[in-house]
C-alpha cells in the first residue's frame, strides 16, 4: 500500500510537466493543424537556457526560469514566422515534413553547440526530501509541480478569458469564419506557436535541473506530449491536463509492477490502444479521421 | 524519348551498374554503394506507401529492423522462454531461408499494423506509426533473452547460395543490385496494375475512390504488406552484410533518411527513390570529405529537407521530366 501511495505521488509530480508539454502541443495541433515535431527541441532549448543562465552566467535560479521561458516563446515565434507562415494552407503532410527537417536541424545544432555530454544544473532546493508519513518527495519536484500547475492555470485563463484567447478559440472552431470576423489568422498562428513553444520550454526549464540536459532529451519528451494529446483529445486543455496525469500514473505503475525497462513503452502502447478503441481521445467528441 | 529507346537506356544503366565492381577498386566506396543500395530498396518500399497510397508512414524502419532481426535470429538459431513451461527452440537455418523468414515476419507485421493503423488518417496515422516503431525498439532493447538487447546479435553468417558465400564486397554489391532491380520491377508492375491505380485513386481523393467502389482498407493493407515485405528484405540484406544487428536499427533517424530520399527524389515516381537515395546515400561521404562534423551533416539534411519542400515540393524527378517535356 505504501508503495502504491509512493507511485501515486511520483505520478502526481511527473504529471504536471507532461500536462504542460501536452497543452503546448495540443494548442498548436488544434489551432494550426500543425504536427509540431520541434516541440521536443523547444523542451531541450528550455533546459539548455537554464544551464546557460544559471551555470554559465550565474543568474539566480528563480530569475533564470522566467527568462528561459521567455526565450522559448521568442524562439517559437521566430520558427513560426520563418518556417510556417509561408506554409499556411499547405496540406498537413507538407508541414509535417518541414517540421521534421527543422527538428533534425535544431537537435543537431544543440548537439554542436553544447556537445553530447550531459549538463547538470544546480538548484537552490534542500537535498533532504519532504517526508509525509510513509512517502517522501524531493523538494525540487514539489516546486516543479507547483510551477507547472500555475502555468497551466495561466494558460487556461489566457485561452478562456482574454480577447486573444477568444480569437484562438474562434480560429480553432472555424478558421474561415474567424478570418471573416476580423481575426488576423497570421497573428493568431504566431501567438499560438509562441505560446505552445513557451510551455514546452517551461517543461524543459523545470525538468532540466531535476535530471540533466542532453541534446536528444527532447525526443522522449515530444513522444510523451503526443501521447498526452492523443489521450486528452484534440485542442482540449482540461483533456491534456488530465491526460498528462494519466500517462504519468500508467508509466509509474507500469515501471513499478511490470518492468522498468518498458516504462517509456507505456505511453506508446497507450497511444495505440486509445486510437484503436476510442480514436477521439478520452474526453473529446470531435471526429478525428480525415 | 521514343518508346523504343527506353529499353536500351534501361539496359545501358543496368550494364553500367553491374560493371562498377570491376573498375572501382576502392572497397570503402563500394561499401558506401552497398549500404546506399540497401537504403534505396527501403526507400522504394516506403514510396509505395508514401507516394502511391498517400500515407506518411513514419514507422517504416520498424519493418526494416524486424526483417533484419528475424533473419539474423533464424540464421543463428535461438532459444526463448515464452511461458515458464514452454521453451521455443529454433535451430540455426540456412541464410536464404532465414532471409525469407525475415521478409515474412516484416510482411506479417505490415499486415497487422496496416489492419489497425489505417483506422485513422493524417496526423493520427503518423503518430501511430511512430509509436509502433518505438514499442518495437523497446522490445528489442529489453527482450535480452531473444535479441541480446544492447549487446547486439553478433557473428551473423553471410548468405550462402549455390555453394557460394556472399562474403566479399563485390558479391554483396551484385546481390543488393539484383534485389533492388527486382523490387523496382515489382513496384512498377504493381503500380501499373488495377491495385496500383486503386491506390493512387484513394491517395488523391479518398471519398471519391470509396464512392466508386474501391475497398480502401483492403488496398491500403495490400500496399502495407508489400511495402513491409520489401523493407524486410532490405533489412535482411543489411543484417547478413554488416553481420551485426542492434536495437539502433530502429532509430527514427533511419526512417527520416528514407522519407528524405523519397521526398527529394519525387514521391509517387518510380525513379524518385533511386535518385533521392543516391543523393542522400552519397552526400554524407561528400560532406565527410569536406571535413564537416556529423552533427553539421545532419543540420544540412534538415535544412535541405525544408528547402526541398519549399522549392521542389514534387521532388527532383518530376521537376526534371516536366522541364524536358
Amino acid at each position: 500500500m505504501d508503495q502504491l501511495l509512493q507511485h501515486g505521488l511520483n505520478a502526481l509530480m511527473l504529471g504536471g510537466t507532461y500536462a504542460l508539454l501536452g497543452i503546448g502541443l495540443t494548442l498548436i495541433f488544434g489551432i494550426m493543424k500543425v504536427v509540431n515535431f520541434t516541440h521536443g527541441e523547444l523542451y531541450a532549448f528550455g533546459a539548455y537556457m537554464m544551464y546557460a543562465l544559471v551555470m554559465l552566467l550565474g543568474v539566480s535560479f528563480f530569475v533564470a526560469l522566467p527568462l528561459a521561458i521567455a526565450l522559448g516563446v521568442a524562439l517559437g515565434a521566430l520558427l513560426e514566422l520563418v518556417l510556417l507562415r509561408r506554409l499556411r494552407g499547405a496540406d498537413i503532410d507538407t508541414t509535417m515534413l518541414v517540421m521534421i527537417g527543422a527538428w533534425i536541424a535544431l537537435q543537431n545544432a544543440e548537439q554542436l553547440a553544447w556537445t553530447g555530454v550531459a549538463k547538470s544544473i544546480s538548484t537552490p532546493f534542500p537535498a533532504a526530501p519532504l517526508v509525509i508519513g510513509p512517502v517522501s518527495v524531493a523538494w525540487n519536484r514539489v516546486f516543479v509541480l507547483v510551477v507547472a500547475l500555475i502555468l497551466i492555470g495561466v494558460t487556461y485563463l489566457l485561452i478562456n478569458k482574454t480577447k486573444l484567447g477568444r480569437a484562438m478559440r474562434a480560429t480553432f472552431q472555424d478558421r474561415d469564419t474567424a478570418a471573416l470576423m476580423g481575426v488576423r489568422i497570421g497573428n493568431i498562428h504566431t501567438a499560438t506557436f509562441a505560446l505552445g513553444s513557451g510551455l514546452a520550454a517551461a517543461g524543459g526549464a523545470l525538468l532540466g535541473p531535476v535530471f540533466v540536459a542532453y541534446p536528444s532529451m527532447g525526443d522522449l519528451a515530444a513522444a510523451k506530449a503526443f501521447a498526452v494529446v492523443i489521450l486528452g483529445g484534440l485542442g482540449s486543455i482540461p483533456g491534456a491536463t488530465l491526460g498528462g496525469f494519466i500517462l504519468a500514473l500508467v508509466e509509474e505503475l507500469g515501471a513499478g509492477y511490470v518492468s522498468s525497462g518498458y516504462r517509456d513503452a507505456m505511453g506508446f502502447l497507450l497511444i495505440i490502444v486509445i486510437l484503436l478503441f476510442r480514436p477521439t481521445g478520452l474526453f473529446a467528441r470531435k471526429e478525428r479521421v480525415g | 524519348m521514343s518508346e523504343r529507346a527506353k529499353p536500351i537506356l534501361a539496359a545501358t544503366w543496368v550494364g553500367f551498374l553491374l560493371s562498377i565492381p570491376f573498375w572501382l577498386d576502392n572497397p570503402y566506396l563500394l561499401h558506401v554503394l552497398i549500404v546506399t543500395g540497401i537504403f534505396i530498396i527501403a526507400a522504394m518500399s516506403l514510396n509505395l506507401l508514401l507516394g502511391y497510397a498517400g500515407q506518411l508512414s513514419l514507422g517504416h524502419v520498424a519493418f526494416f529492423g524486424i526483417g533484419a532481426y528475424a533473419s539474423a535470429l533464424v540464421s543463428l538459431g535461438f532459444k526463448v522462454t515464452l511461458f515458464p513451461d514452454w521453451v521455443l527452440v529454433v535451430e540455426a537455418k540456412p541464410v536464404w531461408l532465414a532471409m525469407l523468414a525475415g521478409m515474412l515476419a516484416a510482411g506479417a507485421s505490415g499486415w497487422f499494423i496496416g489492419r489497425i493503423a489505417f483506422k485513422v488518417r493524417g496526423a493520427y496515422f503518423v503518430i501511430v506509426s511512430i509509436s509502433f516503431v518505438e514499442v518495437v525498439r523497446l522490445v528489442a532493447v529489453n527482450w535480452v533473452e531473444l535479441t541480446q538487447g544492447p549487446m547486439a546479435l553478433n557473428n551473423i553468417p553471410p548468405l550462402e547460395a549455390w555453394g557460394f558465400t556472399f562474403l566479399r564486397k563485390p558479391a554483396n554489391y551484385w546481390l543488393v543490385l539484383g534485389v533492388a532491380i527486382a523490387s523496382y520491377v515489382l513496384i512498377r508492375r504493381l503500380v501499373y496494375s488495377r491495385a496500383g491505380r486503386a491506390m493512387v485513386a484513394l491517395a488523391e481523393n479518398e471519398p471519391l475512390a470509396t464512392s466508386v467502389g474501391i475497398d480502401v482498407t483492403r488496398y491500403l493493407v495490400l500496399a502495407a504488406v508489400v511495402s513491409a515485405t520489401m523493407a524486410g528484405a532490405a533489412g535482411a540484406l543489411y543484417a547478413h552484410y554488416v553481420r551485426i544487428v542492434d536495437p539502433d536499427v530502429f532509430l527514427f533517424i533511419y526512417t527520416v533518411t528514407m522519407v528524405i530520399m523519397v521526398i527529394t527524389g519525387g514521391k509517387g515516381t518510380l525513379a524518385g527513390p533511386v535518385v533521392g537515395g543516391l543523393i542522400f546515400g552519397l552526400l554524407p561521404e561528400g560532406l565527410r570529405a569536406a571535413a564537416i562534423a556529423p552533427e553539421a551533416q545532419w543540420i544540412v539534411y534538415g535544412v535541405l529537407m525544408v528547402l526541398v519542400v519549399y522549392f521542389l515540393p514534387q521532388g527532383i524527378v518530376p521537376a526534371l521530366t516536366k522541364g524536358r517535356g
